[in-house]
């Protein structure tokens, strides 16, 4: 039963680095949108505040497997050509997950003890000295716990790009592999999904590193209860979705 | 630019009426399997038995650091060799249900764990077998208090019904993308499957928000 397992694991793997850069463009793009749009709604501008709010309703309320058919099959129709795979999914998590993102982003700032202002007020410090030197760095520690989530959904959305025929994992799997060995449908299944578990632990990591860099930022000591979940990386309270 | 009006209105009720269905169909019934389940899986969590609150615990996090998508598939492929040969349409309400109830059993667990535990104690003191502790003191108290969140999920549950069209349930998105190949024209009918997901999503926000109010929030 196990005679294949190499061929799989190394058919997938010619997969893996088109996830790996569809989900390191898709987060890069999403945090970007984020800090854009979470900081858009909390403008003093009306205006701008619907704006994103426009944004992130539209990325969020519309179903991701909508937008990229949209991306990929409606726009050329509009703009007279279509994008390649790779960056039509890259567009799609970046700007969904950034709807998501954006929440995130209003939510940690506006968590900031309002003490905070007041003090920076005093201190006569500008709205960008304020925002930058005392307001982000403490919202910072706040959303990395919820960015981790965030981005494991978007390594998971990553898988949908198949349905553009990007040459990622699932793709290897569905239309490479799954032609010629049915019968072990399980075994290739499963692993594609442990390719998947890994990614999800190294992003896990990596964002545990940068949560206490954050809070060693700001002077506060990594907080205990987090370090003990830290086997527990997916989604508290920040679903899929979850906001909307 | 060439947006063309005549071909949106005359797709419109096609989609609706080809996907509407399938798309409550899926969203209810996995709902519901996410629901029950997930209660299940935050029990198993909480069991005296060492072993079993490992194991469920690592296969609620597997199941949620992997694409659902893939999980479809596993389904789809491996469900039929092991005996057990569902339509599609059930297949894919498994796949949902049991991608969300390990979600679900984290808002559960956080329910649970938000009831004061005088509770558990006056229980304790009036000698309630432990079943009949979770039956009438904790759960009633905890599971209002979850709707919400579970009602979020349900929201995700609606935008993740396209992926079904991977193995030929044509829900909404899928009916419009069908639509689109046989009249070789995408940007309308892919554009009605958004609005119309944009409405059932956000009427359901709103619906939330009113549960919300009702009942309070538990995160």
């Amino acid at each position: 039963m196990f005679d294949n397992l190499s061929l799989f694991v190394s058919t997938i793997s010619q997969g893996l680095l088109l996830t790996v850069e569809a989900t390191l463009g898709g987060i890069v793009i999403a945090i970007v949108l984020s800090f854009v749009f979470g900081l858009a709604m909390l403008s003093k501008s009306r205006t701008v505040r619907v704006l994103a709010r426009i944004y992130v309703e539209i990325w969020r309320g519309t179903s991701e497997v909508v937008q990229l058919l949209w991306i990929y099959f409606a726009l050329p129709i509009l703009i007279g050509y279509r994008i390649v795979p790779l960056l039509a999914g890259i567009v799609v998590l970046g700007m969904n997950f950034g709807a998501y993102g954006a929440e995130i982003v209003r939510g940690a700032v506006q968590s900031v003890p309002k003490a905070q202002y007041e003090g920076a007020i005093a201190l006569s410090l500008t709205p960008a000295q304020r925002m930058r030197r005392v307001i982000l760095p403490q919202a910072l520690v706040e959303m990395v716990p919820p960015f981790n989530n965030l981005f494991i959904q978007l390594l998971k959305g990553s898988a949908l790009l198949t349905l553009i025929t990007a040459h990622e994992m699932t793709y290897q799997a569905r239309e490479v592999l799954i032609q010629r060995h049915i019968d072990q449908a399980g075994l290739i299944w499963t692993v594609v999904l442990l390719f998947y578990l890994v990614l999800a632990i190294l992003i896990t990591t990596g964002m545990r590193a940068l949560e206490r860099w954050a809070a060693r930022l700001v002077g506060r000591k990594p907080s205990q209860r987090r370090s003990l979940r830290s086997m527990t990386f997916a989604a508290k309270s920040h679903a899929p979705g979850g906001g909307l | 630019m060439n947006w063309d009006w005549n071909f949106f209105w005359d797709v419109f009720p096609d989609v609706v009426s080809d996907g509407l269905l399938i798309t409550f169909e899926a969203t209810v019934y996995g709902s519901v399997i996410a629901y029950l389940l997930g209660l299940v899986l935050a029990l198993l969590r909480r069991s005296p038995v060492r072993i079993v609150r490992g194991v469920t615990w690592a296969f609620i996090e597997f199941i949620r650091s992997t694409p659902l998508l893939v999980q479809i598939f596993f389904l789809f492929f491996v469900l039929p060799d092991i005996g057990l040969k569902f339509d599609p349409l059930t297949t894919g309400v498994i796949a949902i249900g049991l991608h969300y109830a390990t979600y679900a059993a984290e808002v559960y667990r956080a329910g649970i764990e938000a009831v004061p535990v005088g509770q558990w104690e006056a229980a304790t003191a009036l000698s309630l077998p432990r079943a009949r502790t979770w039956r009438a003191v904790i759960l009633p108290q905890a599971i209002p208090r979850v709707l919400p969140a579970l009602g979020n999920y349900t929201i995700s549950m609606l935008k993740e019904t396209p992926l079904l069209l991977t193995i030929g349930v044509l829900d909404i998105a899928g009916a419009a993308f069908q639509e689109g190949s046989e009249r070789f024209r995408y940007l309308e009918p892919i554009t009605v499957a958004g609005i119309l997901f944009l409405v059932l999503s956000y009427s359901a926000s709103l619906l939330v928000r009113w549960l919300e109010r009702r009942v309070g929030t538990v995160h």
